[in-house]
């Protein structure tokens, strides 16, 4: 069974500003893969060019080097069976909640009644059905985030990617957000590969963590098989006595990498 | 009145007081007015007789009675007043339209941007009021050279806030919508245009106020109908007074024309955040 996404010796070097001649290699020899059904989380220190994997995945950034396979088709362009979630606001400032959910619909030529409908439903389903109509100013960031999630799932992507959603959310909106994405998850389970720096949050909610290395030219330097029981609940599954065991086992080879990342930044400053 | 709150009562009150003050105000001025040129009342004290006063400034009492004869008794300056209104609304129709067409297509288009850039910097930075007469001979001394002055006012303002939104478009908002599969004419249609139509609105006012002031001034080099033609008139003939009450006139017509777009501006803006406001449920 071909995995839903598989990055084979990706490389991504941008060209500089500052030296003419050397670009930036932001990642440098990456390969991962994410099965089909299965939760795959990157954690790795701040600069390491997460969200460069990501947006090689997603199609949004051609890769230097490398191949992009998504269910074993070579990727050229957008990859249309995935959906993502970004890191800062990206809904649409002039359209309600629901003209936000449904818009991934709309683009695609589905029917508007059926499209309003669907949107309906998935507002309802992450706890938005009272504020359809409200626009994204009008609503808290963890609204925002939660229309953002269902604009994503309404369009039943096969592959789910993720860039630090939640990193800008207080703690406790981040929890259950993330309980919600896991509820969401869990009824149909498809691809996802959820980009994170904050390692209890990808040791409660994945399958497998894959840790990156520190930039520049940063590669896959370790990935740790999650094997706590589902379904979870984010908050108690942390004081579980295997999840500080996994969670010891990975910061060691974490560690190191963050402070390394540092480093860098205090060289280059 | 028991089921006010006290703080509703107060507040009332103080909109009251307020309103007694700025009355007051516009009493004294024109009090002062009065008393400064109606001949004998005082001393000379600029002038040589007691009648220039009068004739350098107009007095109160004859403006009143000049506007009152425009809209009571002979009731002759809405026509002017239409006349005027249809400029203005033309102008600010067609001058829109071309900024947002103008600003879309060079936003989206580097090359044309890149080529035309020089002449539209020095088309904005002529003074475009001297253009008038030339239009005056082009479109003649009818409706036409007032649209066309107003038009070129317009046109620069909408144009360059189209083009700066265009070019401001959030990435990840546009990034997002790709994602959701919109191909390139609906991302034009569902992202561009609503990013565009909102930076036309928020120059709403100076456009409106541009293509008023452009209709006036075109009316005032030279027609044949419009409030800008009646100051026209009175002053060829140096009536001080109605040239006073046409410019009364034309600034209550203009606050009604702010009043109206502010209007239509809340309406149309309800997607944007009003900075430091809780929003009214």
């Amino acid at each position: 069974m071909a995995a839903a996404v598989e990055l084979r010796d990706i490389s991504c070097t941008f060209a500089s500003n500052a030296a003419a001649a050397q670009g930036y290699t932001a990642i440098a020899d990456l390969s991962l893969s994410v099965g089909e059904s299965e939760f795959v989380s990157v954690v790795g220190p701040t600069g390491c060019g997460k969200s460069t994997l990501l947006n090689v995945a997603a199609g949004l950034l051609q890769p230097s080097t490398g191949e992009v396979r998504i269910f074993g088709q070579a990727l050229h362009g957008l990859n249309r069976r995935a959906g993502y979630m970004f890191q800062t606001d990206s809904l649409m400032p002039w359209r309600s909640a629901r003209d936000n959910v449904l818009a991934g619909l709309q683009f695609r030529g589905v029917d508007a009644l059926q499209a309003a409908a669907q949107a309906d439903d998935w507002l309802r389903r992450v706890g938005l059905a009272d504020f359809a109509d409200r626009y994204p100013h009008q609503m808290s960031g963890g609204m925002r985030k939660r229309a953002s999630l269902a604009q994503t799932l309404v369009m039943d992507p096969d592959i789910i990617l993720m860039d630090e959603p939640f990193s800008a959310l207080d703690i406790q909106t981040r929890q259950l957000m993330e309980n919600e994405v896991l509820s969401l998850w869990q009824s149909r389970k498809k691809a996802v590969l959820f980009i994170t720096h904050d390692l209890d949050e990808a040791i409660a909610m994945s399958d497998r963590v894959i840790i990156l290395s520190a930039g520049p030219a940063s590669h896959p330097i370790g990935e740790f098989a999650i094997d706590l029981p589902r379904p979870r609940d984010v908050a108690e599954i942390k004081m579980t006595p295997e999840f500080a065991r996994l969670h010891r086992a990975i910061w060691a080879v974490l560690r190191d990498e963050v402070l390394k990342g540092y480093q860098q930044q205090l060289r280059t400053a | 009145m028991s089921s006010q709150t006290l703080t509703q009562q107060r507040h009332a009150f103080g909109q009251l007081r307020l309103r007694l003050w700025q009355a007051l105000l516009l009493f004294m001025v024109v009090g002062f007015w009065y008393v400064m040129t109606e001949p004998g009342l005082i001393p000379p004290m600029m002038f040589q007789n007691d009648r220039q006063a009068a004739f350098f400034f107009g007095q109160p009492w004859q403006v009143a009675q000049r506007i009152w004869a425009w809209f009571v008794i002979d009731a002759d300056i809405y026509r002017h007043l239409r006349v005027t209104l249809t400029e203005t609304v033309l102008a600010f129709g067609i001058g829109a339209a071309a900024g947002l067409g103008g600003g879309l297509w060079l936003a989206l288009s580097p090359l044309s941007s890149r080529v035309l850039e020089p002449y539209i910097k020095a088309m904005n930075a002529m003074p475009r009021i001297i253009l008038a007469p030339i239009f005056g001979v082009w479109f003649g001394l009818g409706i036409g050279s007032k649209v066309a002055l107003g038009f070129t006012l317009v046109f620069f303002v909408v144009f360059f806030n189209v083009y700066q939104g265009v070019k401001e478009v959030s990435p990840v908002v546009l990034a997002n919508a790709r994602m959701l599969g919109a191909n390139g004419q609906q991302l034009l249609r569902h992202v561009y245009l609503p990013s565009a139509t909102s930076w036309v609105f928020s120059s709403l006012h100076t456009s409106v106020g541009l293509a008023f002031v452009g209709a006036v001034v075109g009316e005032y080099l030279g027609s044949s109908q419009g409030v800008g033609y009646l100051i026209l008139q009175a002053e060829g003939s140096f009536d001080i007074n109605t040239v006073m009450a046409g410019i009364v006139v034309l600034t209550l017509f203009a606050l009604v024309l702010d009043g109206v777009v502010s209007r239509l501006e809340r309406r149309l803006m309800k997607w944007q955040p009003k900075a430091g406001e809780t929003e009214k449920l």
